[in-house]
């Protein structure tokens, strides 16, 4: 078969006309759920088979807000593409930066100095603090606690954007680190602000465990849900909560100890099950975890320059070569893989995004659990579109 | 972790008549990548998948690079007899190197937490029957992956278990992410066009209101 018959749209069917055995199936209903479905996390569409409750079959269709950020990348300078990065996973600007940033550090061989290395930490955390809290909203409005827990968790979220406003001047959209260190320094008094907010954080994060960990209904529809074995969540490239709840010890901050994570006391909390409670509950656990690189980079961050005086914004051209930079980001291993042949663009640009990775073994996941339960399994995936499109 | 070198030497012995070229890479902290002719890469990455000292069981990467055909000028010092006289000349040659698509995957190991290893496969040319060959077998992480690369690039893989379009919609002509891809003439109504916008849009007026 070449490629022009692949393309034509009768190539896929989801729905069997005949069983294994040959006879016709007529009990089966086709769904499409989505892409306006508010269980689905923006434009995602989910193709189910079911057979009276359970699924039968399941297959995501995206590509909604697919605007080809890889050939846009690759027609503007390295420069132009960061503020771009934001809008991936416009849920962690913060870590797509850095991502970013890396991949080109490693490619044109800049330093970071100490404090930016600080900064960047803390940005990083701080980020994957909202991620997870608002996640776990999210999860559980899926569930249909409607509203309480994730306004509990946008009240918390907002602090830490304010953080992150008064710093780079946008809550979301941070657009906040360069090649080679941070845009600017942080305001004074921001560090106070910042020690005060996660002093803060364990107390509602202790409330936020009042509220769901125990609960009944919390228990019963996440226990033994959706789950993942260990050698196939690594074969099938899972990365960051998702892996760990599955008990395969793998976070890049350990592995790779890119910028000063070595520096850190801090545990990668594991799952037993590698089902959605676990998922949620190690979303709780890296939080606690996450508190504490906080509390030690706060403690002790030095002064000092915040850029390489040797990086070049403008007219940057990195030598002839490649790299692939990799982080932890809270939704799993974001990575960034330029080609450069020495001029002011790259020549190739690709994102490695986690959750569209994440979602390759969705249907594993969801096979012969209720219509109702997709929902959930999906919500622990924790997905963005802007980024499993790009 | 061995070093590249290491393991073509390793993988020549494993997997015989295996092309295998260990490519430079100028980037100060880059990756130097193995290149695998197609014929044999499916067996060469289950070798990496199962060997106990690589043991590369997570592949976090797999992307397509479109290369064009380029026209390489470089000088070269030609000796030539000029009035009986051998004189050296400086020569402009012109070589063609002939287009092709590139595959990489970056491949990595949880269990003993080392790599990369950069796999490379290129195929012959850049029409949409030159097959690469799909990994997805070995590692279930390139599926939707190699999907992407199908979609965006148009290399065909062979063996992949469900190779259809990902991003773009089904009946989506062409592939945006080669490099001589031209977006279409996409017109959309503007009240006020202007200048280039203008010029274009002309082009779909009907003919009546053409002036």
């Amino acid at each position: 078969m070449n490629a022009v018959t692949a393309m034509s749209p009768k190539n896929y069917e989801i729905l069997p006309k005949t069983s294994k055995a040959g006879e016709p199936i007529g009990e089966l209903l086709e769904i499409s759920m989505g892409p306006q479905h508010p269980s689905t996390h923006g434009v995602f569409r989910m193709d189910v088979v079911l057979d009276g409750e359970k699924v039968v079959k399941l297959k995501p269709v995206f590509g909604y807000l697919h605007r080809n950020h890889e050939k846009i990348a690759e027609n503007i300078s390295y420069l132009g593409s960061m503020p771009y990065t934001d809008r991936l996973d416009y849920f962690c600007s913060m870590t797509n930066n850095w991502a970013y940033a890396l991949a080109v550090e490693k490619l044109a061989g800049l330093a970071v100095p100490e404090r930016a290395e600080y900064i960047r930490v803390i940005m990083a955390e701080l980020t994957r603090l909202q991620n997870h809290t608002c996640l776990v909203g999210f999860f559980v409005q899926d569930m249909g606690a409607l509203g309480t827990p994730l306004m509990y968790a946008f009240r918390e979220r907002e602090k830490i954007l304010d953080l992150f406003e008064s710093v780079s001047g946008a809550r979301m959209m941070c657009n906040y680190m360069r090649f080679g260190g941070v845009r600017c320094d942080v305001t004074p008094g921001w560090l106070e602000q910042a020690k005060q907010l996660v002093d803060d954080y364990g107390k509602f994060l202790d409330e936020y465990e009042t509220l769901l960990t125990k609960n009944e209904i919390l228990l019963a529809r996440t226990q033994g849900v959706g789950v993942l074995s260990r050698e196939l969540a690594v074969n099938a490239s899972i990365t960051g909560p998702m892996l760990r709840a599955s008990g395969v010890n793998y976070d890049l901050r350990k592995v790779d100890r890119y910028g000063i994570y070595s520096r850190f006391d801090f545990k990668v909390p594991l799952g037993e099950h590698g089902d959605t409670y676990d998922r949620y509950m190690i979303r709780i656990l890296e939080m606690r975890e996450s508190l504490k690189i906080l509390q030690q980079a706060l403690r002790d961050i030095p002064s000092g320059p915040v850029m390489d005086p040797k990086a070049k914004l403008r007219g940057f051209r990195p030598k002839a070569g490649e790299a692939y930079g990799r982080i932890e980001a809270p939704k799993g291993e974001l990575g960034f893989y330029l080609i450069s042949d020495g001029t002011a663009n790259p020549y190739r640009y690709r994102v490695r995004p986690p959750s569209f990775i994440n979602l390759t073994i969705l249907e594993d996941m969801c096979l012969g659990h209720r219509i109702a339960d997709t929902v959930v399994i999906l919500g622990s995936v924790d997905i963005v579109l802007g980024e499993v499109d790009r | 972790m061995e070093t590249p070198d290491q393991i073509k030497s390793r993988l020549e012995t494993a997997v015989p008549g295996a092309k295998i070229e260990v490519l430079t890479n100028d980037c100060p902290a880059g990756e130097r990548s193995l290149l695998v002719d197609p014929a044999h890469v499916l067996a060469v990455a289950k070798f990496l998948h199962d060997d106990p000292q690589l043991r590369l069981d997570y592949c976090s990467n797999v992307t397509g690079v479109d290369w064009p055909e380029t026209e390489i000028t470089e000088q070269i010092k030609v000796k030539q007899v000029v009035d009986g006289v051998e004189k050296e000349v400086e020569e402009v040659k012109k070589t063609v190197r002939p287009g092709f698509h590139e595959v990489v995957y970056h491949l990595y190991s949880m269990e003993l937490k080392h790599g990369p290893v950069v796999l490379r496969q290129r195929t012959v040319n850049r029409d949409a029957e030159a097959p690469a060959v799909s990994l997805t077998p070995v590692w279930r992480g390139c599926e939707f992956q190699e999907r992407e690369v199908f979609d965006l690039f148009g290399i065909w893989l062979e063996g992949h278990p469900d190779l259809r379009r990902i991003l773009m919609w089904d009946g989506f002509k062409g592939f945006p992410m080669r490099k001589d891809y031209v977006t279409p003439d996409d017109f959309e109504y503007e009240p006020t066009p202007h200048d280039k916008v203008l010029a274009e849009a002309r082009k779909h007026y009907p003919p009546e209101v053409k002036a």
